[in-house]
């Protein structure tokens, strides 16, 4: 019988990857992912996701189809609860606070939200805007009219309906829709903003519009976008995730992931070899 | 076959016209002002209307409305929004169930609950039976209406920090109120013809009826009161009556179908 030996030689083939260059320091980070593991009933989505959100900065998530990186945006305003069988292990730091005990509803509040495809209410322009500061009390009657025009002027949407607030939000061309949701979701102060492929059903117009307007909102608000699009993320990011097969591959400034990729799938994806 | 099925929908379609050209033709010009005013007078005389079965039908739809949409539209949302799957189930299956319940048996039911613990036939037991009959088809329509608002809908109010209460009662329910209301009318025109229920809960009644608790007078019993008995005069009246009704119906249909229609131009792009 063999002598179990005392170092496991498996581990010294693969010796854990040192980080080669520390991120560099950009203050505290926002929000913080700690080995999150997520499942749809038995499939396990999300495989030990840990990174850094950086206070103010925008970072994106990339990844071929079905890689997790919508998942894992989902986990950080806790918006999978809402999706039958889901399970999820780890931890979510906002602000050094674990979101998970969190009262829901105040998370959303601090994390906004905007989707894929714009999903105005079928409600008047103000109505919708005026929606999440309405349900959460955070404006008073008097000073709606203020709030909605600053959240409007903010998604550089203001000069293109301040003369038909009180018309319908889907007479809205599909870009003008995407840009009325993010007003939405800045009317009710966030501090971090999780966009979900905004860009996908616009426009080469329209998204320009819009990744001109991620860069005004950073100032205050610190944005995750998961995108498609390999030239947005280097256009827009400040950091940049490769996601694969539910497993953060890696993460880094976005220079450096288009640049001097670490990994080999990094680069494969980002050479477009494959996805 | 194209030769078939098309000769068997001109019979659809054939019927209903049939129908409607034969009650204008048989009922349309014995419509007089005096048959929406006045009451009906005693045999013999010549004259008189129909005014306390027109207001009777009213009350009792009135009340089966009171009763049946608030039931099947609270039901519904529970369904929509609430039901797990095996309870979804079940309930989806008893309203389907009593959907199918003849309307003589409700009736029944209605003269078992009411008419015999207060001892008289009443507008109340009618509206009750007319009611219970409302309510499958205001909880399906509502379900459906509901079911066919889109995820990202819901999703968008959720992720402002509206509570799920909240996002049903603010943005689900008034995405779908156009098709909720079409669909309560379009019940409301199906159970306005029910003659069955109202025999022996509503009964009849040859003057007004105040109150709610009195036998009173609706259009379909009025009808059929009219239709079998021997005098000519009653069965002019009869079918100006069922021509009165039938136009009622209609409107209400059309109605409904033309708040549908507006109400899906209205979608997202």
């Amino acid at each position: 019988m063999k002598t179990v030996p005392s170092l496991d030689s498996s581990a010294l083939n693969n010796p854990e990857p040192a980080l080669a260059t520390p991120l560099p320091t950009v203050g505290a980070p926002k929000l913080v992912s700690k080995d999150l593991n997520f499942y749809y009933g038995a499939f396990q989505a999300l495989h030990g996701i840990s990174l850094s959100v950086h206070t103010n900065k925008v970072t994106a998530l990339i990844g071929p189809s079905g890689c997790g990186k919508s998942t894992f945006l989902r986990t950080l305003n806790r918006m999978n609860e809402t999706i039958r069988l889901t399970r999820i292990e780890g931890e979510i730091l906002l602000d050094n606070e674990n979101i998970f005990p969190m009262e829901v509803s105040h998370l959303r509040r601090r994390v906004g939200m905007v989707f894929q495809k714009s999903n105005p209410f079928p409600k008047s322009i103000f109505d919708n805007v005026a929606y999440g500061p309405r349900i959460n009390g955070t404006a008073r009657r008097s000073e709606m009219q203020e709030t909605v025009e600053r959240s409007l002027r903010r998604a550089a949407i203001w000069e293109e309906v301040k003369d038909k607030l009180h018309k319908s939000a889907f007479d809205l061309s599909g870009g003008q829709q995407q840009r009325l949701c993010i007003a939405r979701a800045l009317a009710v102060d966030p501090e971090v903003l999780l966009l979900d492929e905004p860009c996908s059903a616009l426009d080469p117009i329209a998204t320009a519009k819009i990744e001109e307007l991620l860069f005004q909102l950073k100032d205050n608000c610190t944005i995750v976008i998961v995108t498609h699009n390999m030239q947005q993320a280097a256009r827009v990011a400040d950091f940049t995730g490769f996601f694969l097969l539910g497993r953060l591959i890696e993460f880094d400034t976005t220079k450096v992931i288009f640049k001097t990729p670490a990994k080999k799938e990094t680069e494969d994806y980002i050479t477009g070899r494959f996805g | 076959m194209l030769a078939m099925t098309g000769v068997f929908t001109f019979f659809t379609v054939g019927t209903l016209i049939f129908v409607l050209s034969y009650l204008f033709f048989k009922g349309g010009h014995d419509l007089n002002w005096d048959f929406f005013t006045k009451l009906p007078v005693p045999i013999g005389e010549v004259g008189g209307g129909m005014a306390n079965a027109i207001v009777g039908s009213g009350k009792v739809l009135l009340l089966a409305t009171l009763i049946g949409v608030p039931i099947g539209f609270l039901a519904g949302v529970y369904l929509s929004e609430y039901g797990g799957v095996t309870y979804s189930f079940v309930i989806r299956f008893t309203t389907d169930l009593l959907n199918g319940v003849p309307s003589i048996v409700i009736g029944i039911f209605a003269y078992t609950l009411i008419v015999l613990k207060t001892h008289h036939f009443s507008a109340l037991a009618g509206g009750v039976a007319l009611g219970i009959m409302m309510i499958p088809i205001a909880l399906r329509s509502t379900e459906e209406f509901l079911r066919s608002v889109p995820v990202s809908l819901r999703e968008g109010a959720m992720a402002l920090g509206a509570s799920k209460a909240r996002t049903i009662a603010t943005v689900v329910v008034p995405a779908a109120m156009r098709g909720i209301i079409s669909g309560m009318m379009l019940n409301l025109a199906r159970v306005a013809g029910e003659t069955a229920p109202l025999l022996f809960t509503a009964l009849n009644n040859q003057y007004w009826s105040p109150g709610w608790n009195q036998p009173i007078a609706t259009l379909p019993v009025q009808i059929f009161t009219y239709a079998i008995a021997p005098y000519p005069d009653w069965h002019r009246q009869a079918w100006a009556a069922g021509f009165v009704l039938l136009a009622l119906v209609l409107l209400v249909n059309i109605t409904a179908r033309t708040v549908i229609a507006s109400g899906f131009s209205h979608k997202p792009r």
